[in-house]
């Protein structure tokens, strides 16, 4: 074992995990995030605490992992490039541990262009793959990225992310290996509502032995409403979601659209579920966390395992 | 080249209101090449400028005058028997050019007249587009030639993020993805194994994180 996350420990006993999400207030709302946690409560492995997702200003993914973590869950604390130069990095990943936060996520970042702030600067000092790299040498060498020595390094199990469905494809399972040569230890992927796409870079990632060396998250979402998916299937850069799936969202009366994103969301966990490599999901379902015990329970995930 | 872009006229009149006299300077360089600071956009700046200040009642003396390169001190000494007769000269030249001016005639307000915007190429007729950030560390031998500092929209350099679609950028469908044009190169090349290599964290003092920068050829410096 590399660190004492709780997520860690689930993957190396050889149950599938389960992670899910908490998006923070856009305000200073510490009950708020109390209240979404606890939806979470042991219905999941780990909780991923956004960082100014979609390029809009919330409260930052340190505190609200700190609220998280004091709340008894194990928050993972997500990091993007895009707001933080790697002093800043650094520090809060050092902050995050200190509070006993051992498990994160290594992020480029949504554009500013997609947010409140279109006018701000992109920061992006280092990339997503040089960020698992730095936080590997910190855990596992004990430097900074500047090379002095850290006294008390943050012992991080180091997550990134992989869009299977994003172009190009074929250099999608190479992206993947990169991450994981940099260090990357587990990786939760975009949404997957297009299966046999997903099948297809997993055959990719198996011929590569890649399912081996790290474990694989698969992303899974809810669509809370017919309108939710259009959106995600026309708007979301990188997402891809195949017309039946829409078709079928708009094949039920409006008021069961719910009833059925929850439906499809669990009959995509049990396909995935025969998927060779498939170690986990992450299930993102934004803004809705109260679903999330349910998807489980009709997903065959509960209880949790005790490790 | 650097590109350039005019200002607005009214930012411009706002500059030159309280004055009488105003030398307006061309560059023929790179502001020349992409139509923004050149004689002939020069010549058409006096004139808008003087049928703006006419209509307010005001009548301005505007002498025009294009150097052959605004950024270099040698060229800006030839200004020094007009520069008396201005109360104010105003640059259609670069940032570089501006400053230039300003640094050698200390007591003359010197105004922009456009909008330095970037390093780049010509991509057809009326069209160009970023190429380079001047990062002092060029990494384009590893790129196959396509630079992800200045066209990736998150600088990232070690392939693309998740959302690129179709071998366009997600922040614009008018924006290629940087990492799709470097994949193709380097297919074209035969050097896929490449992109496996990681590029590690990049030293950005070269690239102006240690502040503004020089360069000292000690074999031509007087």
């Amino acid at each position: 074992m590399k660190t004492e996350s709780k997520l860690e420990k689930i993957l190396a006993a050889g149950h599938l995990a389960v992670t899910s999400e908490c998006g923070p207030p856009r305000g200073a709302k510490f009950d708020e995030v109390v209240t979404k946690s606890k939806y979470l409560e042991g219905i999941v492995d780990a909780v991923n605490v956004t960082d100014n997702q979609t390029a809009m200003v919330r409260m930052s993914s340190l505190a609200a992992s700190v609220i998280i973590k004091q709340q008894g869950l194990n928050p993972l604390f997500q990091v993007t490039c895009r707001d933080r130069n790697r002093l800043a990095m650094q520090a809060d990943i050092i902050g995050a541990y200190a509070f006993g936060i051992d498990t994160m996520l290594c992020l480029s970042g949504d554009h500013t262009k997609f947010g409140d702030h279109p006018m701000a600067m992109n920061v992006h000092d280092i990339d997503s793959i040089q960020m698992i790299q730095m936080v590997k040498d910190m855990r596992d060498k004990g430097i900074f990225q500047g090379g002095a020595e850290i006294k008390g390094a943050p012992k991080m199990f180091i997550g990134a992310a992989a869009n299977p469905f994003a172009d190009p494809f074929e250099l999608r399972v190479m992206r993947l290996a990169k991450k994981i040569a940099a260090g990357a230890d587990f990786i939760q992927t975009q949404c997957i509502f297009n299966v046999d796409k997903f099948e297809k870079w997993m055959e990719g990632v198996r011929a590569k032995g890649l399912h081996k060396k790290c474990y694989i998250l698969a992303g899974v979402t809810p669509c809370k409403s017919l309108g939710a998916a259009r959106y995600m299937a026309n708007r979301v850069p990188g997402m891809d979601v195949p017309k039946e799936i829409v078709d079928r969202m708009a094949s039920v009366p409006k008021e069961k659209q719910a009833e059925e994103g929850v439906t499809i969301c669990v009959e995509t966990i049990e396909r995935l579920k025969k998927i060779e490599g498939v170690a986990g999901f992450h299930i993102m379902a934004i803004e809705w966390e109260e679903k999330v015990e349910e998807i489980c329970k009709r997903a065959g995930l509960l209880p949790r395992p005790q490790v | 080249m650097i590109t350039a872009e005019r200002k607005p006229l009214e930012e411009l009149i706002e500059y030159i209101k309280p004055f009488k006299r105003i030398l307006l300077l061309g560059c023929n360089e790179c502001v020349t090449v992409c139509a923004a600071g050149g004689r002939k956009e020069v010549g058409l700046l006096a004139s808008g400028l003087q049928m703006a200040m006419l209509k307010t009642g005001n009548n301005i003396e505007i002498r025009q005058h294009t150097l052959e390169r605004q950024c270099d001190p040698e060229y800006v000494e030839e200004l020094v028997p007009m520069i008396d007769s201005a109360d104010a000269v105003m640059s259609m030249a670069c940032g570089c050019g501006v400053q230039q001016i300003a640094m050698r005639f200390k007591d003359k307000p010197v105004f922009p007249a456009v909008n330095t915007t970037f390093m780049g190429a010509s991509e057809r007729q009326g069209v160009w587009a970023e190429r380079c950030q001047g990062c002092g560390n060029c990494l384009l031998g590893i790129t196959g030639g396509i630079c992800p500092i200045a066209r990736c929209a998150k600088q990232l350099m070690n392939g693309p993020c998740g959302g690129s679609t179709g071998g366009r950028c997600e922040i614009s469908e008018d924006v290629d993805c940087a990492w799709q044009l470097i994949w193709d190169r380097l297919k074209a090349l035969g050097l896929q194994d490449r992109y496996l290599d990681i590029v590690p964290a990049k030293d950005w003092r070269t690239g102006g994180g240690s502040g503004p920068r020089k360069i000292i050829r000690e074999d031509l410096a007087e």
